[in-house]
């Protein structure tokens, strides 16, 4: 993942944000949606290349997402700043849930 | 599919009459495919013993490998693929050592246009196969134990706790931080300010490449633990990327003192010592 970070030239801000981004995303994919799978791609609009990743999983979905998306609430142990976190660091943040059907999470960022 | 009680017999006997040749050809095959890399006194005395190994099952009755009379083949094998996996070669390598007993065995079975001598062979490469699982399995498991106790070492190595100062410790964080890394180094940054009663700890993370929310909590639950002991805790080493980041995941350092380098975290230590006359 880094490696396609530094592939389409993001700076080390931005290649940092992503890096943390999917840490976080990853982690509820495997903690909460009971492990999944995850894609990454480089992406190109007009004018500028970026990186798209994709977290599926078919766990139990999320019942309430404004909640979920709330700062410090949390299910688990953790800070509850991880999906909220991470919708701060990319560029474009996209979550498709059901509740108990799973949960597919894309990110993307774009060079600057 | 195990031997007949008849065929071990037979294989018993034609072991121990081609003995020599069996084994010269096999030391052969095994140098070739290692390339020299073990010298061919050790293969031959290797094979030698395995050969005598196989013989001595067979006459022993044993018709399938794990039977009583095949224990001490096993444990052969076992003993070889221990040496093979702890010298560095690779699985194939290992299992060819057995493998190339089936070519040398072919050549010693005679008319091979024969129907009986080639039912003999299939059942013998049977028989030899199961041995190369078994040795390919022992390997396995005996690469796995190097792998954990490697991974023990370096959790041990990677998070030393040093003295910097008078009363003052450090921990320079280098890699991911995941929870057992995180607990080995909450348990030495602890015991070690028992020992050394030090009143400040700087945590480094400048080697983290990234923190996010529970590398942080880690980290927040160390200090905490720290200062519960009556040290303060400082964490250094926080680089533009990691700033902005943690910035935008929204995590709060508190009162807890947050420093670029090292550097200048012993100095706001030292500082602070001068001012408190510690």
């Amino acid at each position: 993942m880094r490696t396609v970070a530094v592939g389409v030239k993001l700076s080390l801000v931005d290649q940092t944000k992503i890096v943390t981004a999917a840490s976080e995303l990853a982690r509820n994919t495997l903690v909460y949606g009971g492990g999944g799978e995850v894609e990454v791609t480089r992406v190109h609009n007009d004018r500028r290349a970026g990186i798209r990743i994709v977290f599926a999983d078919q766990g139990p979905g999320i019942v309430d997402l404004d909640l979920a998306l709330t700062d410090g609430y949390t299910t688990g142990g953790g800070l509850g700043l991880g999906l909220s976190g991470a919708r701060r660091l990319v560029d474009e943040f996209d979550i498709d849930t059901e509740p108990g059907k799973g949960t597919t999470i894309t990110i993307v960022k774009w060079c600057r | 599919m195990p031997l007949s009680p008849d065929e071990a017999r037979r294989f018993a006997v034609l072991l121990e009459s081609h003995a020599e040749q069996l084994t010269a050809r096999w030391t052969e095959l095994v140098t070739r495919s290692l390339r020299n890399r073990l010298s061919s006194a050790e293969l031959q005395r290797q094979t030698s013993d395995l050969q005598r190994g196989f013989q001595q099952a067979f006459s022993g009755g044993a018709t399938d490998l794990g039977d009583g009379p095949a224990d001490e083949l096993r444990a052969q094998l076992s003993e070889l693929s221990n040496s093979r996996a702890r010298q560095g070669f690779n699985a194939t390598e290992t299992a060819v050592s057995i493998y190339a007993f089936k070519d040398a065995l072919l050549e010693v079975l005679g008319d091979q246009s024969d129907a009986a001598t080639l039912r003999d062979y299939v059942a013998i490469s049977g028989f030899v196969d199961r041995a190369a699982l078994f040795t390919f399995d022992s390997y396995v498991r005996i690469r796995e134990s190097l792998i954990a106790d490697q991974t023990e070492q370096l959790l041990e190595l990677s998070t030393p706790v040093v003295k910097l100062w008078e009363g003052v410790v450090a921990v320079p964080l280098v890699g991911t931080l995941d929870s057992a890394r995180a607990q080995v180094v909450m348990e030495r940054l602890l015991q070690t300010l028992v020992d050394t009663s030090s009143p400040y700890a700087i945590i480094d993370i400048t080697g983290v490449p990234a923190v996010d929310t529970q590398v942080a909590q880690h980290i927040l639950k160390t200090v905490v633990a720290a200062r519960l002991m009556g040290a303060d805790c400082i964490i250094s080493g926080i680089r533009p990327q990691i700033a902005q980041t943690i910035v935008a995941l929204g995590i709060e350092f508190g009162d807890i003192a947050t420093k670029a380098s090292l550097a200048d975290a012993l100095r706001h230590v030292i500082s602070r010592t001068k001012q408190s006359g510690r």
